[in-house]
């Protein structure tokens, strides 16, 4: 097995904040799909950016700015070739898939017409279904919604039928946040360009876990944050195919995104930087380029192969646990495991679980949607990641046994 | 009872206890005794809808008094609910405007009454509040 190579107590001591103990326990973190957590060197980035060389960047002819400008360009370059972009400036620096996700939106609100049709998928998460329903709002384009079945599976063949001429866009994530199904991207790709139709990829929960080559998926859009996958908060990216970029108004004004300012006209700077208004969150892209490196330095290879085997260990763990039910049964999942225990409310486990230090989401996982589906108030989820270990799962159970206890 | 004084009393019963364990069991067994509230009221007017969630709460004059009653769909947000209500319920409006929540800090309970938390706590206070500010017009 690849993952052998790795070195799991290594690894849990690069990250400082897995040492420090909640309610008096140690630490298990188990939240990972809202947000990992931060190994030292990417730490190191960000303070040795602001120890050593914090300045503006694209503007200053003095060292300082020069030096943030090549290390933030380079974290560009980094981003690229993770993502496998043809071209560096077809990375967008964002804030996070959130404000990815409304560039793109906004920029088509004049590029829809009244009946056009754009199609999200019934699992997603609401930051990418809120800016759709906004933009349906301004142009009279209508949002129609791909189902699943009840193990959390998109409905494929109901998908071809509802593609036609008048679809514009189609959004689906690449992992769902509140069921770990991986999509079959690469088919909707494929099937909505037939129909001549653009395709917007979230990869905030895929990117921890599978690396995405943008170009054979030959997705138009992809976006994903970067503190889903060790890096900060804060910071993000947009990838898109560099033709259909240049179509898209920019999303903000201000510095940065400018070729020529007078107080009759404004000519917009070419790619990236026309969606870049404002000076960025320089050390969180930098930092961003740093937890690529970091990853990239396990490898995806290992990281999957290793959170799969988490994966199936806390499945058959929780399967033996007598109430359960698990949400999101899809044969390819990521190492997210959403659940509930019959006849008690997922915020009572949480809070039990975390009194005993463990951390898990509760609550309907901003996809209420795919709540309302289920018929469910919320579920509670366990995400791991590449520094979780078999024991904690048990110690998690250990400690979801005892709350069942409490709760019954 | 003065609020002040069952607050007390609630923080007295509370230090007997020797961990979370034995709050949160205690919390448990509130949350389950709580009179369920009744149908007619368990409505969507009444309801305060936290993400992780739900309360409904019903307020009804009696004489110059308010009484509250209320429910959760979670187990230990409906003992917290308890707690609140004890503390509340058949109190002038005016000394329920006046009345703070600290109490629910010194019980080891802080966490719950976070406006992060999104259990629809917090909500289901200043709801309270603003039945006691409506009543209390009323009784003027």
């Amino acid at each position: 097995m690849i993952y052998r190579s790795f070195d799991i107590e290594k690894i849990r001591a690069e990250f400082p904040i897995l040492n420090r103990e909640v309610n008096g326990q140690p630490l298990v973190y188990f939240d990972n799909a809202a947000t990992s957590q931060t190994p030292t060197p990417v730490i190191d980035s960000i303070v040795d950016y602001y120890s050593r060389y914090n300045a503006n960047i694209h503007r200053g002819v003095h060292t300082l700015s020069q030096e943030a400008t090549d290390a933030y360009e380079q974290a560009r370059k980094k981003i690229q070739l993770h993502f496998n972009a043809a071209k560096s400036h077809e990375i967008i620096l964002t804030s996070g898939t959130t404000h990815s996700i409304n560039i793109v939106a906004s920029g088509y609100a004049n590029l829809l017409k009244k009946g056009d049709e754009l199609l999200v998928s019934a699992m997603e998460h609401h930051s990418n279904i809120v800016p759709w329903q906004m933009l349906c709002k301004k142009t009279g384009a209508v949002l129609k919604v791909i189902p699943m079945t009840e193990k959390g599976i998109l409905k494929m063949d109901v998908f071809s039928s509802m593609l036609n001429e008048k679809t514009k866009l189609v959004f689906v994530n690449h992992v769902s946040n509140a069921l770990g199904t991986v999509n079959p991207v690469t088919e909707i790709i494929r099937r909505s360009h037939e129909v001549g139709a653009k395709v917007l990829i979230d990869g905030a929960q895929a990117s921890p876990h599978i690396k995405a080559d943008v170009q054979e998926l030959n997705v138009d859009f992809y976006v994903t944050s970067a503190h889903k996958l060790c890096g900060p908060t804060g910071v993000g990216m947009l990838y898109g195919k560099e033709t259909i970029l240049n179509e898209l108004p920019p999303y903000q004004g201000g510095g940065e995104m400018i070729a020529e300012v007078t107080f009759e006209k404004t000519t917009y700077a070419g790619l990236p930087h026309k969606f870049e208004a404002g000076t960025p969150n320089i050390a969180g892209g930098i930092a961003f380029g740093a937890a690529l490196d970091y990853m990239n330095g396990i490898g995806f290879d290992t990281i999957a192969a290793y959170e799969n085997e988490l994966l199936v260990y806390g499945t058959q763990q929780l399967r033996m646990i007598e109430g359960v039910t698990i949400y999101g049964e899809a044969e390819e999942k990521t190492a997210v495991i959403s659940f509930n225990v019959n006849g008690i409310h997922p915020y009572d486990v949480g809070s039990i679980l975390d009194k005993m230090g463990i951390a898990v989401r509760t609550g309907h996982h901003c996809a209420q949607p795919i709540m309302d589906f289920y018929q469910i108030p919320g579920t509670i989820r366990a995400s791991f990641s590449f520094y979780n270990t078999k024991e904690e799962i048990d110690r998690m159970i250990t400690a979801l046994k005892r709350a069942i206890l409490m709760l019954q | 009872m003065t609020i002040q004084e069952i607050q007390k009393e609630i923080i007295d019963e509370f230090s007997l206890f020797e961990d979370w364990m034995q709050r949160y069991e205690y919390m448990i067994e509130l949350g389950k005794s709580l009179p369920i509230i009744p149908t007619e009221f368990k409505t969507d007017d009444n309801i305060i809808k936290g993400c992780q969630s739900k309360v409904w709460v019903h307020a009804a004059l009696d004489g110059d008094k308010l009484e509250f009653t209320a429910d959760s769909d979670a187990i230990i947000t409906k003992g917290i609910i308890a707690i609140l209500i004890r503390v509340f319920s058949n109190q002038h409006p005016k000394d329920i405007l006046d009345a703070d929540t600290n109490f629910i800090d010194q019980i080891g309970l802080k966490e719950h009454l976070s406006p992060t938390r999104a259990n629809g706590l917090v909500s289901m206070i200043k709801q309270i509040k603003m039945y006691a500010i409506a009543f209390q017009t009323q009784l003027n």
